[in-house]
């Protein structure tokens, strides 16, 4: 159990480490965000948007930042040619763990620059801080979740770019909606008890796709 | 003929459940005579929902296994799943258009029916995207099961959207079956005759996909 927890943490410092080093796919992650936030910004203009469109957008940069990004952890392995490698190595549920720890922490540190922005550029007031932050932490680790196990298997077909929203929306439609709903609460200065039901479907979720991606995983990656 | 004799008896029993449904059967309160739907309608969504589930079950059967007849069997059903889908969510649209006034208005069965179609689009396009056909039957195989684990979420959250205003909640709201006698049998003829369909159907399917499939690896040679 714990040389399973410490290779996976191992397999997390390997990425971290190696995304740092050639910055070039974080800055193209944050990049878009970004721009998708700004698009956003620009064409609704001075419009003040009320309180359940502007989660709805929030989500929308979310989601797609997340298609943007989350892929490349897996799709990085099959291009250099490592996956192998990595199969001999080590059990595949150490892979996954430490990929799925990266992957959390990466849409979170996406967050920690959309968040603020989007307060910024959509001049936002009124939200409930003490509602929101959990909404996002638990709206993310779930769509996390469901984006790394769509990743393992995208990255071994060909077309990779296109197939991971197409595979993954269907499947995250719960998260979405649960994470709209709660963020508008919040955005409407609801407390933590208004949105309680969002936040166990949220939580939920993560557990029963978490588990039924450490049981699936072998499959995916075994060749 | 001999081993045929069901599926003649298929052909009739289907052309006297038609008759029954346009001229034996009354009409539901409220629902005139586009009532008539629910004999094709109903018994659509039921082979769709065996269809996937017998999809699921031979994606299990795969993975445990790994003989490339149990995913020719995953994928003919899922295709036939897709196909009735596609004609529930069809006479569903048209009867809403009817009693609604709008074919579509995103009602719980109607996002949820969508959703269906959504995932097992997803499903084909990833079956189109890989070429080595064991590694195409184990990553179909996964995505359908995951596909599965995430039904029960929709199905709590898609009617917290919208209500519904589907008939059937309406018509048997004790959950008991309040229907004409008349209505009943013509109703269970129907989904007897469709989940006989769906099995010659299926079995025709995997003939094909196992024949292709054998032309394939004898051209390989």
């Amino acid at each position: 159990m714990w040389t399973l927890l410490r290779n996976s943490i191992l397999i997390f410092r390997k990425d971290f480490r190696l995304e740092f080093r050639s910055r070039f796919a974080l800055n193209a992650i944050g990049l878009f965000a970004v721009i998708s936030l700004s698009a956003i910004s620009f064409s609704i203009g001075a419009l003040r948007v009320k309180p359940p469109i502007l989660s709805a957008l929030l989500w929308v940069v979310i989601f797609f930042s997340a298609m943007s990004g989350l892929a490349h952890i897996f799709v990085r392995e099959e291009e250099q040619q490592t996956a192998d490698t990595l199969r001999l190595l080590t059990q595949p549920v150490t892979v996954f763990l430490g990929k799925w720890l990266f992957n959390v922490i990466l849409l979170l540190a996406l967050e920690i620059v959309i968040v603020p922005l989007f307060v910024i550029f959509l001049d936002v007031s009124g939200i409930n801080w003490g509602t929101f932050i959990p909404v996002i932490i638990l709206g993310s680790v779930a769509l996390s979740t469901i984006s790394t196990i769509i990743a393992a298997i995208i990255a071994q077909t060909s077309n990779r770019g296109a197939l991971f929203a197409v595979l993954t929306f269907p499947l995250a439609v719960p998260v979405l909606r649960s994470a709209i709903q709660g963020s508008w609460t919040a955005l409407e200065g609801g407390g933590l008890t208004a949105c309680i039901s969002d936040l166990q479907i949220l939580f939920s979720f993560s557990v029963v796709i978490f588990t039924a991606s450490i049981l699936l995983f072998d499959f995916i990656w075994r060749r | 003929m001999r081993e045929n004799w069901w599926k003649y008896l298929l052909g009739v029993w289907m052309a006297v459940i038609i008759v029954a449904a346009f001229l034996f059967t009354p009409t539901a309160k409220g629902l005139g005579q586009t009532t008539r739907v629910l004999y094709f309608h109903v018994p659509s969504a039921w082979v769709t929902t065996l269809a996937f589930f017998i999809s699921a079950v031979f994606s299990v059967l795969y993975l445990m296994r790994h003989q490339l007849h149990y995913d020719i069997r995953a994928e003919a059903a899922a295709q036939i799943g897709l196909i009735f889908a596609i004609l529930t969510t069809v006479t569903g649209s048209i009867w809403a258009k009817e009693i609604w006034h709008s074919y579509w208005n995103w009602d719980p069965r109607e996002t949820s029916i969508f959703m269906l179609l959504l995932i097992y689009a997803a499903y084909f396009a990833l079956r189109s995207a890989i070429e080595d056909p064991e590694q195409r039957a184990r990553l179909a195989a996964v995505y359908s099961l995951l596909a599965f684990a995430t039904v029960p979420f929709l199905v709590f959250v898609i009617p917290r959207i919208y209500d519904s205003l589907h008939p059937d909640p309406l018509i048997n709201p004790d959950r008991k079956i309040h229907m004409d006698v008349r209505m009943l049998r013509v109703f269970l003829g129907s989904f007897g005759a469709f989940t006989v369909l769906f099995y010659w159907l299926f079995t025709l399917r995997v003939k094909v996909l196992s024949l292709e499939q054998h032309v394939l690896r004898k051209l390989e040679e």
